[in-house]
């Protein structure tokens, strides 16, 4: 296998490029399925036998708390490649989709609480899928305020890649811990490996929901690296010349 | 090795009984922290039974997370910090003691006064072995895991709540099986699932904490 890609991926510049040309299509691609998904889903899915038009709020609760979910493991994927192969970008990757990760936490945590009152009839309970959104919402923090908290970025980025890893590990601990204390929500939505449970009319939009959900994380955690490494590489010709041609 | 291990044992000690107070310092919060309890929701017995596993083992994360903020700070000012990471033995073993060290002036003085509190707020004389169990395997993961927190936060002037934003959501599958099996021990049912996965939870943080606590103080030593 040729690995010169992953080299390359050390280098701010061709970083720089390369998502420059990648970003418009990431942009296309998640206004086209999240505005098909949401008018899909909002207005011509079906309503939910129980629930009515409640049950809706899943199109952006459930593609939000996937994507919060993946973010952290993708945080110390970047921790791993931070520390083992001190790649820069790593860092600015760990560095910038931490905020992200930790907003979408919320917005999961938000709605889920919004849909909670008509269908619970409460806005929050200490069910078990909640308390670890919640406690993933901590530990997002968490990683934030270290990153935040060290000033040389040397020290930081490595700080915060340990802090990830060791997140990492207690993730499924504290899942399962969690789930054992009290269990009231229903079990997961999609599984890869089972056919859902819902009719292809609600689901389809709510797959084309979750992938546009993926490409806005993707779109904004690529602005977000570029503009991190603009302002770190400031001093360098490439960016004084890409500064220039626009 | 085992001479360096227990050469750093005794310093350990040495500089412990040096200052009793500090010693003291996390005993004394846990009674207080626990004190407030009653005195915050009232006297009435059978509340205080329903809530004792949960207070007690609160406290004693916080009394933990507390002595845990200086655990390598002095030894970061005056330098030694930078010997052990210089030093031929591993720093991963020599980590170990000194949180295991740790532990047993502050974790398993916690345990022993733990059946004290327990009486306190009611809890019933039989539960009290399990509850000294619970926080005797509790414990030594509280003292490794913020170990780690300590050693990411080692030279930054404000660790403590720093340290406790990091660590405390990492806490939370001791408390859950801790006060489990106090509360199932008050109902009468069985406590081995709960003390066999916190034996669990102690030998995974005693073999894979020491590493990262290693890692976290090369860092901030090469600040």
């Amino acid at each position: 296998m040729n690995w010169s890609f992953f080299h390359k991926l050390g280098s701010p510049k061709w970083f720089y490029d390369i998502s420059g040309r990648w970003l418009p299509w990431f942009f296309v691609a998640s206004m086209l399925l999240l505005g098909v998904g949401s008018v899909w889903g909002l207005f011509f899915a079906p309503q939910d036998y129980q629930q009515g038009n409640s049950f809706r709020i899943i199109y952006i609760h459930v593609p939000a708390a996937f994507v919060a979910q993946s973010c952290y493991v993708m945080l110390a994927a970047a921790g791993i490649v931070t520390l083992v192969w001190r790649m820069k970008l790593a860092d600015v990757a760990l560095r910038c989709a931490a905020p992200i990760g930790a907003w979408m936490t919320f917005i999961a945590l938000v709605t889920g609480a919004i849909w909670g009152k008509p269908t619970w009839g409460t806005y929050w309970v200490w069910d078990a899928r909640l308390t670890s959104m919640l406690i993933l919402l901590f530990l997002y923090f968490g990683i934030i305020a270290l990153s935040q908290a060290i000033s040389n970025r040397d020290t930081s980025a490595k700080a915060t890649a340990v802090l990830a890893i060791v997140g990492l590990v207690n993730i499924p601990i504290i899942k399962y811990s969690v789930d054992w204390w009290n269990t009231l929500h229903q079990p997961a939505t999609f599984k890869i490996t089972e056919k859902p449970a819902m009719p292809v009319e609600m689901w389809l939009p709510l797959l084309l929901m979750v992938l546009g959900f993926y490409a806005l994380f993707t779109v904004s955690l690529l602005m977000r690296m570029r503009l991190e490494v603009l302002r770190r590489e400031h001093k360098t010709r490439w960016v004084r010349d890409a500064l220039e041609k626009t | 090795m085992l001479q360096i291990i227990w050469l750093l044992f005794t310093r350990e000690w040495r500089l412990a009984w040096r200052r009793p107070g500090q010693l003291l310092n996390p005993l004394v919060f846990f009674a207080i922290v626990i004190s407030l309890f009653p005195l915050a929701v009232g006297p009435e017995p059978g509340m205080l039974r329903t809530m004792a596993p949960g207070v007690i083992w609160v406290a004693a994360l916080l009394a933990t997370l507390l002595s845990l903020d200086g655990l390598f700070r002095s030894d970061y000012e005056d330098g030694s910090l930078e010997q052990w990471v210089l030093s031929p033995h591993p720093l991963a073993l020599m980590v170990l003691v000194k949180v295991l060290h740790h532990w047993m002036v502050c974790g398993l003085a916690l345990v022993v006064l733990s059946p004290l509190f327990g009486l306190m707020l009611s809890l019933p004389a039989k539960v009290l072995p399990v509850l000294g169990m619970s926080l005797l395997l509790g414990t030594p993961v509280l003292s490794l895991l913020g170990a780690v927190g300590a050693a990411l936060t080692v030279g930054l002037k404000s660790g403590g709540v720093l340290l406790a934003l990091l660590i405390l959501p990492l806490y939370i599958p001791v408390l859950i099986l801790g006060t489990g099996a106090v509360e199932a021990a008050v109902q009468g049912m069985p406590v081995t699932g709960y003390a066999l996965w916190l034996g669990c939870l102690a030998v995974l943080s005693l073999s894979l904490a020491p590493v990262a606590i290693a890692a976290g103080l090369r860092i901030g030593v090469s600040e």
